[in-house]
């Protein structure tokens, strides 16, 4: 027992001004990712704007100028469309604080309502795949079991009658809750069974539930209208969630925000103040050791795996129920691939998961107005996020893009072996 | 070994019982809806084929079903009794059995034109199989690519852009060649020099492409069409080759790019398993270390092999457009690059294993058409469901065991 | 005429460590060349630097005495130098041939490989040095000792004359040295040189020309093995004379705390790893299990703690049945296991000291009161054990992977002897540890069997066993080849026993063997 070991107090002394630079190292990178991905998505902007082209055979100045025009308006468009704009809601204040008519002001709303709306099924989405990823499980089936729950919830919502809404609308999320967490249980099941890799496996439920969505839907399948579309009858009003502004039918934000904060914190809880999280964590980091520790490593698998799969229902019960209110046909909902982005912007933390999907939930908003407004595609979110996964994943090219030090590394999260392995 | 031994025969035991209960199936199944007088033809001829007419084939309904039950009953009686070295090709056979029992069954009193299945079969087959073989590239190196749905969407995109633009799919193909080739390059970069979580660099892959294309898409080939007017390949017959019944048409009357897959799926085999290359990357995937210390340049080896992947996604791409609709639509790959890769599981990581698993997945699509006009009550989404559940029940070792290749998914440490 | 390799001043670093410091070698033709050390003195770097999977800081290589610039493998190969590792570089799914010409295949029509024509070259080379091995068979499918064989070929069919053996007999049966031995004068017989790497000392003393012990990094001294002993080489290469007995009273052995009969367990693969063996550990004694690496012990611990099912048989852990009991179970009824692979089994690497801690008690109070994990409780728990088993951690926050090994052993085993177990499985306690730490946890398990545990300690080590032992157990192939008390115990015996023979039995094979071990 020597002098030297004693020492387990230096932590606490750690002094704050050193923690902030390391949690600020620690954002540095995500947050370089981000806006290196947004200087790439505006050279694609300015390169595919043929007004540039012409402005530039006026002159180099001229093209410049159009090239920063260009940029300007579409981002412009982007930042309003996902922030709101300033001027507009605080004149909508004015209106209300002297007229009373506060309309004006909740139409100023609009925008970032939308950004909170779009956030809601990522941060569920993101969730699912984050908690996957603590589990040393790679769940690439948050898009299979969003459409799966969405079946179960959109049948509880509309065949479910004459039940009152405290009543009907949980019911109708834990029925989404449930048909997430079976279909997330089979891939789980499966790996710790048979030691089938849950990436493959989720993949093709993926397709699996994708085709018999369709079939449930499609033109005289079971679930279908009845009207000649291919889209489930309308959820009953008692299973619908509560909007926040019921006044003004544009803005669609509803209680499901709130929900997946609420399952946000529920997720930090479990993994990190409960002996299941623990568990959880000790599978996804060393499952030889979590056997050596006495944990049962496929019952905590399976257990993973419904957990993910239920927080990925809960995207399409919120999506359903808050904002679309049926199930239509055949759409491709892309949570599958955003989770993984999410999961891995926000270093699988649940609370990192909420900031990566508001962000994502400000660009889905910001692109769509950048779309009306800028005649900038869409489908540049898609590009954006792909950098994003790129540069998060790979922190190398960032660091040495800008030359920033390493971030001192805690638990790193394993995110999945090779495909024979556990 | 005893217990190998026991496991072994437990096995086989258990597929002897399976073929008996697939006759037993085929009688169940399909007997009851039929009648005494029933007949149903098979046809063999295709309209506008160079290929020696040998008529249409009709027998009776019920007489085939009896027949092709006793043929399995047989099988698995023989199963039961001596067993077959090879029980899983004899599944196979058991497996075809049932199949045309089920055509036999779902043609009576009609007609089902088995050159055409089968001429379907291969085309819808041909993506499918390039994006195994891109996997079975990567993989064998030890580089998992999930990417290749992405990477197969850049050639699709590029070679209905660039054969627009060159106005020849010549140009239009090896266009799709390189780009594809740049996105393999890419995951390797991603995966070996920055030792990337490979399943994670290969969704970022896939979202980048469907991106890239998508908005390319809307801004130019949407808004000019003439952007996106690729000439395409016809179908060239062979001389000769041709004009034989059945293979003629089937085989030897296609695009270029078909034989080109054909071709490649050989060339892959003969080179993995008889060429210095073949052997190297081989053991660079089971064992980059030994590989290493024996001089094999492990890094080297990886890069060349995952771009030459990204080419053959390239070129499945190039196929969609080139051979097959002539215009580029937004993820018109529609998962392709996904039963590519369960198809290289399916085929145990091997090009011939491949090309089999893909066209058993492209016969379940050409049924499904078929029993569209058969008028079959079985909805088409539980035929596409079909390769993909085969992929689960295979990685569950219930039929045979899939082995990736030891270090798959595992960057290299040089040290 | 020059040596025919000549390392000088070879310097190595790696973050934090210095692995090789300015390191001299002369390897003579036709000579071996011992290099010995412990495990961390530098031996593989050292090695690896040559074969070139290192690049070496400072220092220049001699070969033939010509400089050379060794940059990869293939440069290595390209002198003429040739390596065994530790281990094997082998793709168990490729055939021998495959194995051997993988890196420099033939050709034939200029394209393909000829498998036949490096076939016949390895029946060539099995022929002249007596390394007899199918060429078609399966690595994966072939024992130990001649996958080893299939490694020489691999240098030989390169036609390397200077070659490196890593450890090659850690995990040979005596009499597999035997042969290897045999190969080795075979190879110098024809002129080849070699550099054998070991830290067993015997083996030393018996093949080498000319010894170099190495201790952490740099050169501790040379010997020539007619003017050395095995406790001089000892001291040399530990630093100071060893201490080889542990301090401790006789046993006290009071009734049995485990209990094993007829126990059967499958190895990896099919075959039976144990093979229907019965013993007993009683509180106060501690139980040794000897034998060479792979002879079932590790099957044996798996099995005694849940994590290997049993075939058949009984185990009883203080009177209860525990044969087919789940690892959870058998902890809870007393028992506590330091596990063969640390790193793999014992530690989660990412997690802080505190929570490596409590991995097997995080569900039991204080630490856990439901499902609540209790943060202050953990915190408590660490400090009391980092304290009371001088594990040397910069606070109990510290992720345990940046740990020294021996500190990494010391969390495990504060965690598993802390709690009031009755019994101690513990599997190669110190294997890859440094002095300090292994005499350390020598005296905790001493401490533990007065206080009335029963401790199983499995060892590959013979000292090791032989210093802390009450009553040891000899396994060969599975079996229980007998069971010697510490007072009747010889090395001699024990050598004989792991072997695989009874020293009573006593036939020309068995002097051979003595001889050898």
């Amino acid at each position: 027992m020597s002098e030297e070991n004693s020492t387990p107090k230096t932590t606490k002394d750690k002094k704050p001004a050193r923690r902030f630079r390391e949690r600020w190292r620690a954002l540095l990178t995500p947050l370089m990712a981000i806006v290196t991905a947004l200087i790439l998505g505006a050279v694609v902007i300015v390169v595919t704007d043929t007004s540039v082209y012409e402005a530039f055979e006026e002159g180099f100045g001229v093209g410049l100028g159009r090239a920063v025009e260009v940029i300007a308006t579409a981002y412009g468009a982007f930042f309003s469309g996902a922030f709101g704009n300033p001027g507009r809601m605080v004149n909508g204040l004015r209106i209300w604080i002297q007229t009373g008519d506060g309309r004006a002001w909740t139409q100023s709303l609009y925008p970032i309502t939308e950004t909170l709306r779009y956030a809601t099924p990522l941060i569920f989405a993101g969730l699912a795949v984050a908690l996957g990823f603590r589990g040393g499980l790679f769940n690439i089936g948050a898009e299979g079991q969003y459409f799966i729950a969405g079946l179960t919830t959109v049948f509880v919502g509309y065949a479910l009658t004459g039940v009152p809404w405290f009543i009907h609308a949980p019911l109708a999320l834990l029925a989404g809750i449930l048909g997430g967490a079976v279909w997330g249980v089979i891939p789980g099941y499966l790996k710790a069974k048979t030691g089938a890799h849950e990436v493959i496996n989720t993949i093709m439920l993926n397709y699996i539930s994708f085709r018999f969505a369709e079939y449930m839907l499609d033109v005289g399948g079971p679930m279908a209208r009845g009207d000649g579309r291919p889209v489930s009858p309308l959820v009953q009003p008692s299973a619908r969630l509560a909007q926040f502004f019921p006044s003004n039918a544009d803005i669609r934000f509803n209680i499901g925000f709130i929900l997946a904060l609420l399952a946000a914190v529920f997720v930090y809880w479990l993994l990190f103040k409960t002996t299941i999280g623990y568990e959880i964590r000790t599978v996804g980091q060393n499952p030889r050791a979590a056997k050596y520790a006495g944990m049962s490593v496929s019952r905590t698998i399976v257990l993973t795996m419904a957990l993910s799969g239920g927080l990925a229902g809960l995207a399409a019960s919120t999506d359903i129920l808050g904002v679309i209110g049926f199930m239509p046909n055949a759409f491709s909902s892309g949570y599958g691939f955003d989770a993984i982005a999410l999961a891995l912007l926000g270093n699988s933390h649940p609370f990192g998961v909420v900031l990566a999907s508001l962000l994502f939930g400000a660009l889905q908003a910001g692109a769509r107005n950048m779309q009306g407004v800028a005649r900038v595609p869409l489908d540049l979110t898609d590009i954006l996020q792909g950098l994003i996964i790129i540069f998060i994943a790979a922190p190398a090219i960032i660091r040495a893009l800008y030359r920033i030090r390493t971030a001192e590394s805690g638990e790193e999260v394993v995110m999945t072996r090779g495909w024979g392995q556990m | 070994m005893n217990n190998d031994n026991f496991k072994d025969t437990r096995r086989a035991r258990g597929l002897g019982i399976a073929f008996l209960v697939f006759a037993a199936l085929m009688l169940i199944l399909f007997l009851p809806g039929t009648t005494g007088k029933q007949q149903t033809t098979f046809a063999f001829d295709l309209e506008l084929s160079r290929a020696l007419p040998i008529g249409n084939l009709t027998f009776s309904t019920q007489g085939m079903l009896y027949l092709l039950a006793v043929l399995a009953v047989f099988l698995g009686a023989w199963q039961l009794a001596k067993g077959f070295k090879q029980a899983d090709l004899i599944l196979g056979v058991v497996v075809t059995l049932f199949v045309l029992a089920f055509l036999t069954w779902a043609a009576r009193d009609r007609s089902v034109n088995m050159t055409g299945m089968l001429q379907a079969t291969l085309l819808r087959a041909v993506p499918i199989t390039l994006a195994a073989l891109s996997g079975v590239m990567c993989e064998r190196c030890a580089v998992i690519n999930i990417g290749i749905e992405g990477m197969m969407l850049i050639g699709a995109f590029t070679s209905a852009l660039v054969g627009s633009i060159g106005k020849s799919m010549w140009v239009g193909l090896i266009a799709a060649l390189l780009a594809g080739g740049l996105m393999g390059a890419l995951l390797a970069v991603l995966a070996i020099r920055y030792k990337v979580n490979q399943i994670i660099a290969g969704t970022a892959i896939n979202i980048l492409a469907t991106g890239l294309t998508s908005y390319f898409s809307s801004r130019y080939l949407q808004v000019i069409h003439e952007l996106n007017r690729p000439p395409t390949f016809s179908p060239l017959p062979l001389p000769v080759l041709s004009r034989i019944p059945i293979l003629g048409p089937v085989l030897f009357t296609n695009t270029v790019p078909v034989y080109l897959m054909l071709i490649l799926v050989l060339v892959i085999h003969v080179v993995l398993f008889y060429t210095r290359w073949g052997l190297r990357t081989r053991a660079v995937g089971e064992h980059p270390k030994a590989a290493d210390t024996l001089g094999v340049d492990v890094i080297k080896t990886r890069y060349i092999n995952v771009i030459l992947g990204g080419m053959i996604a390239g070129l499945g791409g190039a196929y969609l457009v080139l051979s097959s609709v002539a215009r580029f639509d937004e993820n018109m790959t529609a998962g392709r690059g996904f039963i590519g890769l369960a198809a290289m599981i399916f085929g145990k990581w091997n090009p011939i294993g491949s090309l089999g698993a893909s066209l058993i997945f492209g016969f379940a699509d050409s049924l499904r058409t078929n029993l569209a006009i058969l008028r079959v009550p079985i909805p088409s989404q539980f035929l596409l469901m079909a390769p993909y559940l085969v992929t689960m029940i295979v990685l569950a070792g219930v039929v045979g065991r899939a082995i990736a290749p030891a270090a798959d998914g595992e960057p290299y440490e040089k040290q | 005429m020059p040596p025919v390799l000549e390392l000088r001043g070879i310097t190595k670093r790696f973050p934090g460590v210095l692995a090789n410091d300015r390191i001299d070698l002369t390897l003579e033709e036709g000579q071996v060349l011992a290099l010995l050390g412990e495990n961390g003195a530098g031996k593989s770097t050292l090695m690896n630097i040559l074969y070139g999977l290192y690049k070496p800081d400072e220092g220049e290589i001699f070969v033939r005495g010509k400089k050379a610039d060794i940059h990869g493998p293939g440069d290595a190969i390209a002198l003429g130098i040739g390596m065994v590792h530790q281990h094997f570089m082998l793709v168990p799914v490729l055939t021998v041939t495959e194995n051997v010409m993988l890196g420099m295949e033939p050709i034939k029509q200029k394209l393909f490989l000829d498998r036949e024509a490096a076939a016949r070259r390895i029946r060539t080379i099995s022929e002249q040095y007596g390394l007899d091995v199918d060429p078609y068979a399966l690595v994966g499918d072939l024992p130990v000792g001649i996958q080893q064989r299939v490694e020489i070929i691999k240098l030989l069919y390169r036609q390397a004359d200077i070659l490196i053996l890593d450890e090659p007999t850690a995990v040979l049966t005596p009499q597999e040295v035997l042969g290897l031995f045999q190969v080795i004068r075979s190879l110098l017989a024809k002129g080849k040189s070699i550099i054998f790497i070991t830290h067993k000392l015997k083996e030393v003393l018996e093949i080498s020309d000319n010894i170099v012990v190495l201790r952490g990094g740099r050169v501790a001294g040379t010997a020539l093995p007619q003017k050395s002993n095995e406790r001089s080489l000892a001291s040399l290469m530990v630093g100071r004379e060893v201490i080889l007995t542990v301090p401790k009273e006789e046993a006290q052995p009071k009734e049995p705390v485990l209990e094993v009969e007829n126990l059967r367990v499958k190895g990896e693969g099919a075959h039976i790893a144990v093979h229907d063996i019965s013993f007993d550990v009683r509180a106060g004694e501690i139980v040794g299990v000897a034998g060479v690496q792979g002879n079932g012990q590790t099957e044996l611990v798996e099995s005694l703690t849940g994590l290997r099912p049993a075939q058949s048989g009984v185990v009883r852990l203080l009177g209860k049945d525990v044969t087919h009991a789940s690892p959870r179970v058998i902890t809870e009824a007393g028992a506590a296991h330091v596990p063969e692979d640390r790193q793999r089994d014992g530690l989660v690497l990412s997690y802080p000291v505190a929570d490596n801690l409590i991995l097997n008690t995080y569900y039991l109070p204080p630490i856990a009161q439901k499902m609540l994990m209790q943060e202050p409780a953990i915190q408590q728990n660490a400090e009391r054990l980092v304290a009371e088993y001088d594990v040397r951690t910069p606070s109990v926050l510290t992720p345990v992977g940046s740990l020294s090994g021996g500190n990494q052993q010391k969390v495990i085993v504060a965690r598993e002897l802390s709690r009031m177990g009755q019994l101690v499985v513990a599997a190669q306690p110190t294997r890859g540890l440094d002095v300090g730490s292994i005499e350390y946890i020598h005296s905790q398990l001493v401490r533990k069997r007065d206080a009335g545990a029963a401790v199983l300690l499995v060892s590959a080590e013979l000292d090791e066993i032989l210093s802390l032992a009450d009553r040891i157990i000899v396994m060969f192939e599975g079996r229980i080849m007998d069971i010697v008390p510490i007072e009747k115990a010889t090395r001699e015996d024990l050598g004989l026993l792991m072997a695989g023979v009874h020293p009573d039995e006593h036939s020309a094979d068995a002097a051979a063997v003595k001889e050898a071990a």
